[in-house]
């Protein structure tokens, strides 16, 4: 583990310093281990603005328990080829890092972190009854990583904090990426105009 | 001709008078404009590339859904979880309340958990007239 990762600890974790460490919201063991390295003291919450930072963030952290599961429901379908199925596992894997670092930050920030809800809510909410197709599947994925980039860009000028508006930024970049590559198999046509997501 | 300076005056008030009824009439249709150009289709559109990230008219997902939601008390759907901030609120869904909530949600009801704004007026008109129309409204 590296330095950055060991903030000035004995009195408790340096918020700031903590958000400021370049990897820290991309490795979610770091950050776990970062949490235990505080002795799971939480930031108190100061402020309403800090109140609503952490609202921002638990809304974030549903918005990736809902795309982890939309992939489990893509991966035990039986209907992805293994190419396929392996993207699937790959970026499901992504948002699993993302929710990890996302509730640790929570709880960092003296926030309870939401729960994921019951497979069988995400599969009526998602209509993944109809899902016939690999192709369904992606569309379903790809409809979401996109939605989840524009969500994570909408929210940047709400945040107090500014190392968490970068978060949310690096978050949609992340999505962006997936739904270029979900777009690229369903051989979707690129967007023909620059700024074609939320500004 | 004696009389040409009058009449030279008399046309210039009238010019001004008609001038000014002109502007008068266009400030009020630019007033207007807004609601006039508000467009659903295109809120549609807008509502599917921004807001179904969270959102689905009829399945309540990270956020509530949102058919019916326009006229509706917030907080108002039985089967959803909202912040207490939102559920205590008294707050009725019309084009001016949307169009705060979309602003800046967290400005406009303190305690809730959205932070998505949507920034041009133009984006939230439409989006407004679009979750309108699909309320039945």
């Amino acid at each position: 583990m590296s330095n950055a990762f060991h903030p000035p600890l004995g009195t408790g974790i340096n918020r700031r310093r903590f958000l400021n460490s370049g990897q820290a919201f991309l490795s979610a063991g770091v950050v776990a281990m970062l949490a235990g390295c505080a002795g799971n003291a939480a930031m108190p919450m100061s402020s309403g603005s800090a109140e609503g930072d952490v609202a921002i963030l638990n809304v974030a952290l549903g918005l990736e328990h809902e795309a982890i599961a939309a992939y489990q429901i893509g991966a035990e379908s039986k209907l992805l080829d293994k190419p396929v199925l392996d993207v699937a596992v790959l970026f499901q894997g992504h948002h699993k890092e993302h929710r990890d670092a996302l509730a640790a930050t929570v709880r960092k920030l003296g926030g309870v972190p939401v729960e994921p809800r019951m497979m069988n809510d995400y599969a009526m909410a998602l209509n993944a009854g109809a899902i016939r197709s690999q192709g369904d599947i992606l569309v379903l994925a790809a409809r979401l990583e996109r939605g989840a980039a524009n969500a994570y860009l909408g929210v940047i000028p709400s945040f107090r904090d500014a190392e968490l508006a970068k978060i949310a930024g690096r978050l949609a970049a992340d999505e962006t990426m997936h739904w270029t590559a979900l777009a690229g198999a369903l051989k979707q046509n690129l967007p023909q105009k620059a700024f074609s997501f939320a500004a | 001709m004696g009389g040409g300076a009058p009449v030279v005056a008399a046309a210039h008030i009238f010019y001004d008078r008609g001038h000014m009824r002109n502007l008068l009439i266009a400030a009020l249709v630019a007033s207007a404009l807004p609601a006039w150009a508000a467009d659903a289709s295109r809120g549609a559109t807008l509502y599917e590339e921004r807001c179904t990230g969270c959102h689905s008219l009829d399945a309540n997902r990270v956020g509530p859904k949102h058919r019916g939601v326009f006229g509706r008390k917030a907080g108002g759907v039985s089967d959803f979880r909202y912040s207490t901030g939102v559920g205590n609120s008294t707050v009725v869904w019309d084009e001016t309340t949307l169009d705060r909530w979309l602003t800046n949600p967290q400005g406009f009801i303190a305690g809730a958990r959205m932070g998505f704004r949507v920034g041009e007026a133009v984006d939230r008109g439409d989006l407004i007239a679009f979750l309108k129309r699909e309320s039945g409204k």
